[in-house]
């Protein structure tokens, strides 16, 4: 009697662990219906290559190349933003602080993880715009820039976090025997100890550059809602995120061409994200073993 | 200058960088705190909190967004917690080493990588329409549950991992089953931790806002919810609605509703990490 | 009478082959030693008896072990209650992040016993028979891991009598304690033996000429000699056997 008690809770156990599987399924499953859907009425070779997006516009075109850019070209800026600063944060926690002050900086630099990105989104249109408009003539009040900065100091902490781990992971001895010779800590971290945290390192970009694309908030806030195909970053762009929150703002009808077009910006955004989470969890599995 | 001379001032001002960089990120965020204090500090009062909604910023108040994000919450809570502590209490007590466990941790790994928005993309079809919800409170728990439910598996696994296993041996040299020592010995001892990861993942569902606005919460909501099935509103996208608006007196309201929203995230952030050092310092038996 | 006989015993993990045709049998209310050096498969022995080896990947036995006339192995016996008849104390004590109580009442609650009269009963009995009664009874609510080492050795003992085993392994019980500890626990062995029968692996060769009745010598997997305690340390008939005891190696 008892023993079958036991297997009806194990069971109950395996199947909360399965919603996970359904879950890939489901998106897969949501994603690709409505996006075949919408390939049946517009070429593939149209959604690549066109260099117009006005789904709801009169004249429609279905390329989907303006709304890359804009999540490029904001993704870029977070980036050029949180890695130099992101990595020198974990080479200077990593080599240079005491413990003392790792131990509390770490959980500070969280906080930057842990607010709403609505409220960046709010920062970036009502503080760091106007702040650039001094410097920057003929800056929009929505742009690129703003939003990709913002975009960066949110993901700071992704970077610095990771990467410091990575340097943290490494032998001591491998730094002894720099000091040793007579390099200083400058030498030391980027000669040796960030050479051998590449991976970790690597990593650590790869996934905040998946974060910055994901990313919704901040941009539909602050970047735009005008899909142009630009590398300027003082320009208003949107971005693949942001075209879903424009759609689901307003009054679309489920089954029209403009309501898939939502799910194909969707799978295109879920294509890139998926290579970059698994490039970098083989990057990890392949490296992890050297150290253990 | 020679060449130890120029390694040391090499040495030296990456040292300065290094603080300069570290401060960076904490001075731009106290800049920013500053920033909405002053401009939404004085807006709140009695009527800010009890207010609905309106077409005139000095008449508006967030009654609907913060009653909604409390359903949410409390929601998000009910469906989340059960599956997920079930899912890591399943995933390393039971399935260690089964080809499924494997399967399900990567996909696990995945999962945590995927953007939100894609999650509000699956819950419109899956829990708007399939389910026909609609654009109601149980879609929005649906919706940010499954979010969130990795975030909770990760968190319970770690906890369950800390547990030493001369406890779970103590419990079976005595007689009792895999169940028996699980709930009256190894959840009881990593409740802190799992608790900690719980209010963490919560605190992330609060902050939402780009799945809930797919699912079709709505942006002008002038009745409270009363039951899952209502439609409604929460903080954040009330927060962005405000954003969205050209007059200086939303500008103002969002302001004030961010000062709230923070204030919830960062209590709850508080709570949790106050209960990991607690539960941490416990932990060493 | 024979409580515990076992037959051709053969174990392995993976491919080491730990345990090398163990044939012994074990007396009803004795005091059984297994010494030997480490690495040697007393422990490993030791946990075939209650099965605890099922939980390691790998782990594989043949040859028959039999409690109480029943083969442990058969697919008909339910572990948890063989576990109940053979009670184990471990190495490192290891009591319940709990009280005293709750240690003590464990036991019983995981059989479904409810009645608080009776857990309380057998509380304090348990905890009398392990002689720690005097130092806890007035308050019994206090966390376990505030007893001392020796106290919380005596504490894992008192929860495992609870259940009214009637054979005890314990492995090495004594090691991770203070002489004084030691001392107590060696007297408790002596006390239980009258009603229960006791297995103890130890490396302490004092200790095991002390407390038990027979001994038996593992080496290298190997069971090489069983005898009455007082012959193997007094002339021993195998020279291995002796090389040990003497301290030749070890």
């Amino acid at each position: 009697m008892k023993k079958n008690s036991e297997k009806v809770i194990e069971g109950g156990l395996a199947f909360s662990a399965l919603i996970t599987i359904l879950t890939t399924v489901g998106i897969l499953w949501v994603l690709l219906s409505e996006s075949i859907g919408f390939f049946q009425e517009v070429s593939i070779i149209d959604f690549l290559t066109d260099t117009q997006w006005t789904p709801l516009f009169v004249q429609k075109h279905y390329g989907i190349l303006p709304l890359l850019s804009g999540t490029f070209l904001t993704t870029a800026i977070a980036v050029a933003v949180a890695l130099p600063i992101g990595l020198t944060i974990a080479v200077y926690l990593s080599e240079y602080a005491p413990k003392s002050l790792r131990k509390k900086v770490k959980p500070a630099l969280e906080i930057l993880a842990a607010v709403p990105t609505v409220v960046y989104g709010f920062f970036a249109l009502t503080v760091v715009t106007p702040f650039l408009q001094l410097f920057i003539p003929g800056l929009g009040s929505f742009n690129a820039i703003s939003a990709g900065i913002v975009m960066g100091i949110m993901i700071i902490p992704l970077i610095s976090s990771l990467s410091e781990d990575a340097l943290f992971a490494i032998p001591k001895s491998l730094r002894e025997a720099s000091y040793g010779m007579g390099a200083t800590r400058f030498q030391t971290a980027f000669k040796v100890a960030v050479p051998s945290a590449s991976s970790g390192i690597v990593v650590s970009v790869i996934l905040a550059i998946a974060r910055a694309i994901g990313e919704t908030m901040i941009v539909s806030i602050a970047a735009g809602q005008q899909p142009i195909l630009t590398m300027d970053p003082r320009d208003a762009v949107e971005t693949i995120t942001a075209y879903i929150v424009q759609v689901s703002l307003g009054d679309v009808q489920h089954g029209s061409i403009e309501y898939k077009t939502i799910f194909a910006a969707g799978i295109t955004l879920f294509i890139f994200t998926f290579i970059l989470n698994n490039i970098s969890y083989w990057i990890k599995k392949k490296y992890q073993e050297k150290y253990e | 200058m020679n060449n130890l001379q120029k390694n040391r001032l090499y040495d030296t001002t990456f040292k300065y960088f290094g603080i300069a960089c570290t401060s960076f990120g904490l001075i731009v965020l106290t800049i920013f705190l500053v920033d909405i204090i002053i401009e939404g500090a004085q807006r709140i009062d009695w009527d800010f909190l009890m207010n609905l909604p309106s077409r005139r910023p000095q008449k508006a108040g967030i009654l609907t967004a913060w009653t909604g994000t409390a359903w949410i919450l409390g929601l998000t809570a009910i469906i989340s917690i059960p599956f997920g502590v079930a899912a890591g209490v399943y995933l390393e007590e039971y399935g260690k080493k089964s080809r499924l466990a494997t399967i399900i941790e990567i996909n696990i790994a995945n999962l945590a990588g995927v953007p939100s928005i894609i999650y509000g993309l699956l819950g419109l079809e899956i829990f708007v329409r399939v389910f026909n919800f609609g654009g109601s409170l149980m879609a929005g728990a649906f919706t940010l549950a499954l979010l969130i439910l990795p975030i909770i598996i990760v968190a319970t696994r770690e906890a369950l991992k800390a547990v030493p296993s001369t406890l779970r041996q103590a419990s079976f040299g005595m007689g009792a089953t895999k169940w028996q020592t699980i709930w009256y010995q190894v959840l009881p001892a990593s409740s802190g931790g799992i608790l900690t990861g719980i209010i963490l993942a919560l605190s992330r569902a609060v902050g939402e806002t780009a799945p809930l606005i797919v699912i079709g919460a709505l942006a002008y909501v002038p009745f409270v919810a009363k039951s899952p099935l209502d439609e409604f509103t929460v903080l954040p996208m009330q927060i962005f609605n405000w954003v969205s608006r050209p007059q200086h007196g939303f500008v103002v309201n969002a302001a004030a509703a961010i000062i709230i929203l923070l204030l919830i995230t960062f209590v709850m952030n508080g709570i949790a990490v106050y209960l990991r050092n607690k539960w941490q310092k416990k932990v060493n038996w | 009478m024979d409580i515990i006989t076992t037959k051709n015993v053969n174990a392995y993990y993976g491919d080491n082959h730990v345990l090398k045709d163990i044939t012994l049998e074990i007396e009803q209310n004795s005091v059984t030693a297994f010494i030997g050096p480490s690495g040697c498969g007393k422990s490993t022995f030791l946990r075939t008896l209650n099965r605890m080896n099922d939980y390691i990947d790998g782990f594989r036995k043949d040859g028959n072990i039999i409690v109480d006339g029943q083969d442990i192995y058969d697919k008909s016996v339910r572990v948890e209650e063989l576990r109940q008849k053979i009670g184990m104390v471990f190495q490192k004590p290891n009591p319940f992040p709990k009280t005293i109580f709750e240690n003590v009442a464990y036991g019983l609650k995981i059989q479904g016993v409810k009645d608080k009269t009776k857990i309380a009963e057998v509380v304090e009995e348990s905890l009398k028979q392990s002689a720690l009664w005097e130092e806890v009874k007035d308050d019994l609510n206090k966390s376990a891991l505030s007893l001392s080492g020796g106290q919380q050795q005596r504490l894992c003992i008192a929860r495992t009598l609870a259940v009214q085993p009637s054979i005890i392994l314990m492995d090495e019980p004594a090691s991770a304690l203070d002489p004084i500890s030691t001392a107590k626990i060696e007297e408790l062995i002596a006390q239980l033996k009258e009603d229960y029968t006791i297995v103890i692996v130890t490396h302490n060769m004092q200790q095991a000429s002390r407390i038990s009745d027979k001994t038996a010598f593992f080496y290298m997997g190997d069971m090489i000699e069983y005898d009455k305690t007082k012959d193997i340390f007094t002339h021993p008939k195998n020279e291995r056997t002796e090389n040990y005891i003497t301290g030749r190696f070890g």
